[in-house]
């Protein structure tokens, strides 16, 4: 912490108020808050009325912002003497505050803190003719720049014990002078220019909206795959409403399109199963297999167990007997069995239990190509 | 090295007009209401996505931070709090972004603010930048001139941003003394919790977040989280502006990729090592809250949060200080302990008293004016006011405290020696005079 006081009352004006210039700057600075949190606007004020005053806070001013923000006193002192930028005391008309923190201090500060004291004698004193006073303060963020000072409100980098020493001069003169780098930098970019941000395209514009691709492309993708789902979707509607035309095979094993597709009868408005089959399907219990029939679809036989177990007959009444074939024959062989090889009764022998033609071809959905 | 591409901070310099109309065309407020409409969630996922660690010092999830507002208000407004109270020695970094990129800044505001549904942005800029905080005032003119923010803007999200000015005290830079002197109080730090998410400025929810972390977030919101996090390394991504001060050829600000080396840094950027890298002594790379390492390994260290956190050092604000074999190293640690000293706020006890102690100290040592079992003892006055204060100011001006002896012992003790080989007529001390 440091310790700070306010001047001596022998230093202290009789009274402060601000000039009418500065109290409407005040009221706009206090709108910037919540209503009822004018307080925020403290330090700005404390601001304009060191500057008002000629650099430095006279208990006055402070008390005249706190009635000004409704604050009490003490409050508005607590910051007052808390913020280390407030000059409690009469500074010179150039204040020049010397960062003296490592980065400085490692690259020049001291020679220039020796330099200011054998000039201006010791720290927090105003010179002779009123121009200067000087403070070794903490870090003012220029690092890149050190050593560095700050006079009054502007920055002076890239210093030297000689070109400070100009500077002094040029400014008690009136002189003009250059703020921020002695040297001629523009601000931190490496002395002598730097090797990046050399791209003419960063700074012409053409680079505007280019990032834009990335939510087209984006865009572009999820655009594909519903035009994707779309046209899946409408060859499903086709081949419901326009089936394929049936054309010649030439005896080619083609496969061709059906007429009672479910598809297509739902197209056409009638119910996409059949009645009866829904029929059959909702009995439950009853098997669908037609009378006498082993499997759904087969044909009504002659002698089928099946027909025999319908009729109330065993079905292996005559023991072993599994074939109606008569026993010297030979048994049907399976047609791709390598048993049938050479065996001239490999083309199988038409068994007796034909299967029926099916009512109709399975539908057969239109692959969708 | 970073191509120019990729660079965020195409103003870095200064080189061109900080004016809106040229930052329009570096690419600032460039789809800005195409990016809101994308909604408050996504652009909270593409920050998280990024990867983005808070670039103020402690390195916290950017996308995180965000999300910790409340989603739905409880009737008190949000707010959204840029912390420009740049004060950590060796960094000097935002003061470029708030002179030469001001609009880049203030498009961040307004995007994380759409983000946590806050109305009004303060950007509370350190007291000793007036300048800066002329150019920051004179672009939020230009952009409520040109209706890109305010209560009737182009964006259709009313908004509202003001520029505060504070009066020089680093403790400002800690979120929550920050608060206290946005409200016109002393810059006390406040205990936590409640966290500002909750209790924040004025008692409503308040994300406070460095210049750097808002300023990046409308080229990363634009660009994709995936682009950022596709630069440096894994947990360490994106770019990052490195001060490098002190004892290299070209001090500069750079903008560059998390994870390059220190040498690659110094010698691509700085002009090399003043006096070759032999010449080297130790580097403090992330401002003077952090300890120092030494030459041998800082030299091919990647500059990332986690390979400087494994060396017992931390990337803080990537502010690179470089010290050659002409610093007198314990006075350099010792002028830090003083800087401590001056910017503690006096509120927690082993703060206000132990970083005077620590200072008078260290001054004693820089001289050899000392006791060897002092060395120790200091050692151990450190680590007790480490962590047992309120905010990390405490642990700021312990830390550098113990990089010096951690490294340096026998440099201290060498300069003991010499001091009491040689006749004086007054006795040495006791540690706590």
């Amino acid at each position: 912490m440091s310790n700070r006081r306010l001047a001596p009352a022998s230093e202290q004006p009789e009274s402060f108020a601000f000039t009418q210039e500065n109290a409407a700057w005040a009221k706009g600075q206090i709108e910037k808050y919540p209503e009822g949190r004018q307080a925020s606007a403290v330090i700005p004020l404390l601001w304009k009325a060191q500057e008002q005053n000629g650099g430095w806070l006279p208990r006055r001013a402070i008390e005249a912002v706190a009635d000004e923000l409704g604050m009490p006193h003490i409050r508005v002192l607590e910051v007052a003497t808390f913020y280390t930028m407030f000059a409690l005391e009469p500074v010179g008309r150039f204040w020049i505050q010397l960062c003296g923190t490592v980065p400085c201090d490692s690259c020049g500060a001291r020679e220039l803190k020796g330099m200011l004291q054998a000039r201006l004698g010791p720290a927090g004193h105003v010179s002779a003719d009123g121009n200067f006073s000087w403070l070794e303060v903490e870090c003012l963020g220029a690092c890149c720049n050190a050593p560095m000072v700050q006079i009054n409100q502007d920055y002076y980098e890239d210093l030297t014990p000689e070109s400070l020493g100009t500077l002094m001069d040029d400014l008690a003169a009136g002189r003009p002078v250059n703020v921020g780098s002695q040297t001629g930098r523009v601000s931190s970019e490496p002395q002598g220019g730097a090797a990046t941000l050399s791209d003419p395209t960063l700074f012409d514009g053409s680079r505007v909206g280019a990032w834009r691709q990335r939510f087209e492309d984006k865009n572009k993708a999820e655009g594909d795959e519903a035009r994707a789902k779309d046209e899946a979707a409408s060859t499903e509607a086709r081949a419901a409403t326009e089936p394929k035309i049936a054309k010649p095979d030439a005896g080619r094993p083609v496969e061709r399109p059906v007429s009672d597709a479910p598809a297509q009868r739902a197209a056409g408005g009638d119910a996409p199963i059949k009645a009866d089959d829904h029929a059959d399907a909702a009995e439950r219990g009853r098997s669908i297999a037609k009378h006498g029939s082993a499997r759904p679809g087969d044909a009504d036989v002659l002698d089928s167990p099946a027909k025999r177990v319908a009729e109330g007959e065993p079905a292996g009444a005559e023991a072993g007997a599994q074939s109606d074939l008569p026993r010297d024959a030979v048994p049907p062989q399976p047609e791709a069995s390598g048993a049938s090889e050479n065996a001239p009764a490999a083309k199988p022998s038409e068994p007796s239990t034909k299967p029926a033609e099916p009512s109709a071809k399975p539908a057969k959905s239109d692959p969708a190509t | 090295m970073l191509a120019d591409q990729d660079r965020i901070f195409t103003n870095l310099y200064g080189l061109h007009s900080p004016g809106l109309e040229a930052a329009q065309k570096r690419g600032a407020w460039d789809g800005t209401k195409f990016l809101l409409e994308m909604g408050r969630d996504w652009i909270i996922d593409e920050m998280k996505a990024s990867g983005l660690r808070g670039r103020g010092g402690a390195g916290f999830p950017t996308g995180l931070k965000w999300s910790f507002m409340p989603k739905k208000s409880d009737g008190r407004p949000h707010y959204l709090v840029v912390n420009a109270d740049e004060s950590e020695p060796g960094t000097c970094k935002d003061r470029e972004i708030m002179r030469h990129d001001p609009h880049l800044l203030i498009e961040g505001c307004m995007l994380a603010s759409f983000a946590m549904a806050a109305h009004a942005c303060y950007i509370y800029i350190r007291g000793e930048y007036v300048a800066e905080k002329h150019a920051l005032q004179r672009a939020v003119d230009e952009a409520y001139a040109a209706r890109l923010v305010g209560q009737d803007n182009v964006h259709g999200y009313p908004f509202d941003i003001y520029v505060h000015h504070g009066a020089g005290a680093y403790i400002c830079g800690e979120e929550t003394a920050l608060l206290e002197s946005l409200e016109g109080k002393k810059g006390m730090p406040r205990l936590k919790p409640p966290f500002p998410a909750n209790m924040g400025l004025y008692g409503c929810p308040t994300t406070v977040n460095n210049v750097e972390s808002i300023a990046v977030a409308g080229t990363i919101l634009r660009r994709g989280g995936a682009w950022f996090a596709g630069l440096g390394g894994k947990n360490n991504t994106g770019t990052k502006l490195f001060c490098v001060s002190g004892h290299v050829n070209k001090p500069c600000n750079v903008e560059e990729e998390l994870g390059i080396t220190f040498r690659e840094l110094v010698d691509k950027h700085c002009g090399g090592m003043r006096g070759g890298w032999d010449n080297l002594l130790c580097s403090i790379p992330g401002g003077s809250s952090v300890p120092l390492v030494p030459a041998e390994q800082i030299i091919d260290a990647k500059m990332d949060f986690d390979t400087l956190r494994n060396l017992g050092s931390g990337l803080g604000t990537a502010a690179v200080i470089v010290l050659d074999r002409s610093t007198d190293i314990v006075q350099a640690i010792a002028r830090i302990a003083y800087f401590y000293k001056h910017e503690s706020c006096g509120q927690c006890t082993p703060c206000r008293e132990g970083t005077g102690w620590m200072w008078r100290v260290m001054l004693r040592m820089a001289e050899g004016r000392a006791q060897k079992r002092e060395i120790d003892m200091l050692l151990d006055v450190t680590k007790q006011i480490e962590g047992h204060t309120i905010c990390a100011l405490g642990d700021a001006a312990a830390w550098p405290i113990q990089g010096l002896i951690r490294h340096f012992r026998p440099e201290i003790e060498k300069r003991i020696d010499r001091y009491s080989a040689n006749p004086h007529s007054d006795a040495v001390p006791m540690a706590a005079e």
